[in-house]
């Protein structure tokens, strides 16, 4: 036997915290999704790392 | 605003009454017209951004739907269309509605700046400041053009989407939104010819009470007119083509005739027959709009295989 009463405000509850989950997961989902695309369609990227960069030395520009 | 009493602290709102707050009806035509607007443009994005983008294009025109539910609550419990949404019958707290509109119109401008670009995400932006502050809070209760300024507001998703593919404004995509910001007050006028008892209760200065009913016949015609060469000149667009100016033609027709008859008929003769062909011309301008933009895409889809378009 349950000690927990189920009232009409617990169902109500239920659905908005069901459906709120739900939305966040699927954000989430949807956002990792958008972030692959993006970074795959991006062409190579040539990062600042202190180091000498083949594409703006001297040698490279003539 | 005006304080709406009758809502229930007690009375926890289930899911679907925010989904309620956003309008979904308002936002399938939204999806709709913002999916022809990015199908039409000659840029192809990837289906994840395009998918992305007119899901925030969406929530976006969502969020400002929840914003005017939360501003007209007053007068959504008097008119009759309107006093079962969420706030009027209780279900819902006005807190509520603002907080998700504001929440939700920052979101949708964010993910549709990071999905499509920023260009796209600023007219999002302006749209939902329209909406809700220019159209709802402004204008709506203060001028009988109330019809033509909302108008205008629901016209900017196809403009929208067409920015997100391309980056930029042209003339096809505010050829585009004129359509839709042309069809809106005869769609409207119609509805508020055969239903004039809502607007009035609510003192909302309908075209029909401040200018009389003849005005408001006269002014449908004018728009109808105005919207028939707006159609056909799109058909001579980069996003026309034979497909659309047949559709363009014959619907532009069907409605041409009916404004007309709306223009000659009295209050007796509209009276004498329940208001049959303001009914008629109301349902038709349903049709109309949904029509030309699926003539529209299906320019769009066909042009690869040289079945679209005038080339």
């Amino acid at each position: 036997m349950s000690f927990r009463v189920e009232t009409d405000m617990h169902r109500r509850r239920r659905s908005q915290n069901l459906g709120v989950a739900i939305c966040l997961v699927l954000f989430i989902g949807l956002v990792t999704v958008l972030s692959l695309v993006k970074i795959t369609n991006t062409g190579p990227v040539e990062g600042y790392d202190h180091a000498p960069r083949s594409s703006v030395t001297k040698e490279a520009s003539q | 605003m005006a304080k709406v009493a009758n809502h229930n602290a007690e009375y926890d709102p289930v899911f679907g009454d925010y989904v309620a707050l956003l309008k979904p009806r308002v936002m399938s035509l939204v999806v709709f017209t913002a999916f022809v607007g990015l199908m039409a443009a000659p840029v192809r994005l990837h289906p994840v951004e395009a998918f992305c983008a007119i899901l925030f294009i969406a929530i976006g025109g969502g969020a400002s739907g929840s914003l005017n539910m939360w501003w007209d609550a007053d007068i959504d419990a008097i008119m009759r269309r309107t006093k079962s949404r969420p706030i009027p019958s209780g279900r819902t707290s006005p807190d509520a509605a603002l907080g998700l509109g504001v929440a939700l119109s920052g979101l949708s401008v964010l993910m549709l700046g990071l999905a499509a670009n920023w260009h796209a995400a600023a007219w999002l932006a302006f749209t939902i400041f329209f909406y809700a502050v220019i159209y709802t809070i402004w204008l709506k209760r203060a001028t009988p053009q109330n019809i033509v300024i909302g108008g205008a507001a629901g016209a900017f998703p196809p403009l929208i989407g067409w920015v997100a593919a391309t980056g930029s404004v042209s003339i096809e995509a505010v050829l585009m939104f004129a359509l839709i910001f042309m069809w809106t007050p005869p769609h409207f006028w119609a509805l508020a010819l055969f239903m004039r008892s809502d607007y009035d209760d609510a003192d909302v200065p309908m075209l029909t009470v401040t200018h009389g009913r003849p005005a408001t016949r006269r002014h449908i015609l004018a728009y109808a007119v105005l919207q028939a060469a707006l159609a056909i000149g799109l058909a001579f667009t980069s996003i026309g083509g034979l497909i659309y100016l047949t559709v363009a033609l014959i619907c532009n027709t069907i409605v041409l005739k009916d404004a007309l008859r709306i223009w000659r008929r009295d209050e007796q003769a509209s009276e004498a027959d329940n208001f049959k062909v303001e009914r008629s011309f109301f349902k038709f301008s349903l049709l109309y709009l949904f029509v030309h933009f699926l003539a529209i895409l299906a320019e769009a889809l066909l042009a690869p295989y040289g079945l679209g378009g005038w080339s």
